[in-house]
């Protein structure tokens, strides 16, 4: 599957003017409110025409400013999902599912309704109203009926943005296995860094009406020069490990191509891959190899990048083993150990700054 | 005390069915008429709208009167109608109707907009992305989320063509037995000496039914509105 978008757009003194393409898992479209993600969903979905620009999907034009097309939202087979749940009140979750079955395309063998009420875990909802359900289980119902009008691509605008963080945990996994076990492909629209660090296998970074980065979420998450765009606080690479033990003690053992990393126990099985986003500000350095320190995590590899911030902070990119670890510590400690590019270098890393939602599955 | 005459029931009977079929005939216009003002963008829009809401602005008999000079033997549809149909709708009951139906219309429109302006676009949207066309979102999103507005459109609409005069009267006369409704009956009975029980009579049961109907609507809005909104 391949989602290919060119549109400019302008409205009351905003342009917008983006292209970029999306292939089959999830790419998301990230970037802070206003840079223009919902506008480019909304266009694609088929909720408007933008001013010029081409949006083709499989081939098949769904907009050409050019060639006059305009295909309307029910013949675009794209399921969207919104920010805040949309089900019909007027129906019980089974007619909202069945409305969606009833009106979406055929059925190609690919979706059927007990894999997704499976996946989704909302079988037990089959016969409530929405009225009754919570916003969590609501925005899943959402999701599940998007799914069974069979399109060729999810949309999901914000999906989680009306929901507390409680129920933000909730829903994840869901996502995450939505992801892995379903063959829609997924376009994630999200202003949240942890989101799109958890579910994005590709990431398409937005802001104020232009790409400003495309590329494999671990690329784009380990470039020092996107952190003012994702907020120092939230900057951080993702290390990608496997589960190998889960210790007596609480801990969990991973093993990385860096070597051995320690975490507070994760919930799932050994042998399950996971990706855990390291953030910048939570990695320390060194340059010999640091005795008698608490942390556990203790990561060798070599300096790769320095970008020097505006203020008294610097971000620092180790490379380590095919792993990207930055780090974010001040102008004066680079000058102080004497860092640059192809140093050698220990990142350390408390095993209890990783929180649980820093942690997806792989 | 209480009369019911042979006239007092005719107008009685008449009155009923005339609101029942100015009812029917005025709602799926005013459904229609009010989706569109609420969500198509179009070119004479604020004129629709106007032209809508004039039987609520005119004098009644002004309505009358047009509707005596468009649909009369030598008004323009009038002569389409009676030449190739052979229907003449001027002081007839069934002009009766089309006066009452055209003077419950804006009352209608106004209660169906109210209650779609409160339906979110996005729910329309959603069911577009699930493929349903836009006749289908309309039928099965639209008009059942618009139903308490539909309810009580109806009901208001009905209480209105019972009470019609003006337009009436102008355009299809008041003649017992045929064109004679409650209000025109209440109105020949103060006229003449010594019929002042047949129009207390009416008076009460005109107050009878519109009380009935308003209690019918509120009753009925609630019940509509629980099942649509599953509160």
């Amino acid at each position: 599957m391949t989602l290919n978008v060119s549109i400019r757009h302008q409205f009351s003194g905003f342009n917008l003017d983006i292209a970029f393409s999306a292939g089959s898992g999830v790419t998301a479209l990230f970037g802070r409110s206003g840079a223009g993600k919902s506008t480019i969903a909304q266009a694609i979905s088929g909720a408007f025409a933008p001013t010029e620009g081409h949006i083709a999907l499989n081939e098949e034009v769904l907009f050409s400013s050019e060639q006059r097309v305009n295909r309307p939202a029910h013949r675009r087979g794209i399921g969207y999902v919104f920010q805040q749940d949309l089900l019909f009140p007027h129906f019980s979750v089974q007619g909202n599912l069945e409305y969606a079955q009833r009106y979406g395309r055929s059925q190609t063998g690919t979706t059927n309704l007990s894999e997704i009420l499976d996946i989704l875990g909302i079988d037990h909802l089959f016969h409530r109203r929405p009225a009754g359900l919570s916003g969590g289980e609501r925005q899943r119902v959402a999701i599940a009926r998007a799914l069974l009008s069979n399109p060729s691509l999810l949309v999901m605008d914000e999906p989680l943005s009306a929901l507390d963080d409680p129920r933000k945990a909730e829903i994840l996994p869901y996502i995450e296995r939505l992801r892995d076990h379903s063959q829609v492909p997924i376009l994630y629209i999200s202003h949240s860094v942890s989101e799109i660090a958890r579910l994005a296998d590709q990431v398409v970074a937005i802001d104020n009406g232009r790409v400003i980065k495309t590329g494999s979420a671990t690329d784009v998450f380990a470039d020092p020069n996107i952190v003012p765009q994702l907020g120092l606080q939230s900057a951080g690479a993702l290390l990608t490990a496997t589960i190998e033990k889960h210790e007596d003690d609480g801990l969990s053992k991973l093993q990385s191509a860096s070597g051995p990393i320690y975490l507070p126990r994760l919930d799932a099985e050994i042998g399950q891959s996971v990706r855990v986003r390291v953030l910048a500000q939570d990695v320390m350095l060194s340059t010999v190899q640091p005795e008698n320190i608490s942390a556990l995590n203790v990561i060798q590899g070599r300096v790769s990048a320095i970008k020097l911030g505006r203020g008294p902070g610097a971000i620092v990119s180790i490379e380590s083993a095919g792993n990207t670890i930055l780090a974010r510590v001040t102008r004066r400690s680079v000058q102080a150990l004497n860092l640059e590019i192809g140093s050698s270098c220990f990142a350390i890393i408390k095993s209890v700054s990783v929180a649980p939602n820093q942690i997806g599955r792989g | 005390m209480l009369y019911f005459g042979e006239q007092e029931l005719a107008a009685i009977l008449l009155s009923l069915k005339i609101a029942i079929w100015a009812t029917f005939l005025s709602l799926p216009f005013a459904v229609w008429v009010a989706f569109l003002l609420v969500r198509r963008r179009f070119w004479g829009r604020e004129v629709l709208n106007a032209l809508v809401h004039l039987p609520l602005i005119l004098p009644p008999v002004v309505t009358g009167y047009l509707l005596l000079m468009f649909f009369g033997r030598a008004g323009f549809a009038g002569q389409i109608l009676n030449d190739y149909f052979g229907i003449t709708i001027a002081f007839q009951w069934t002009g009766a109707v089309l006066a009452a139906a055209i003077m419950a219309f804006p009352l209608v429109v106004r209660s169906v907009r109210l209650s779609i302006e409160q339906i979110n676009p996005d729910l329309e949207h959603a069911a577009l992305t699930l493929g349903a066309r836009p006749i289908a979102v309309f039928f099965t999103i639209t008009l059942p989320m618009a139903l308490p507005g539909f309810v009580v459109g109806a009901i208001l609409g009905f209480a209105k063509a019972l009470g019609e005069f003006g337009a009436t009267i102008t355009f299809v006369g008041n003649i017992p037995n045929q064109t004679q409704t409650i209000p025109s009956a209440i109105y020949g009975f103060l006229q003449m000496p010594g019929k002042d029980q047949g129009a207390l009579t009416l008076v009460f049961v005109s107050i009878f039914i519109s009380v009935t109907a308003l209690l019918l609507s509120e009753w009925l809005a609630r019940r509509v509105q629980k099942r649509v909104h599953g509160q």
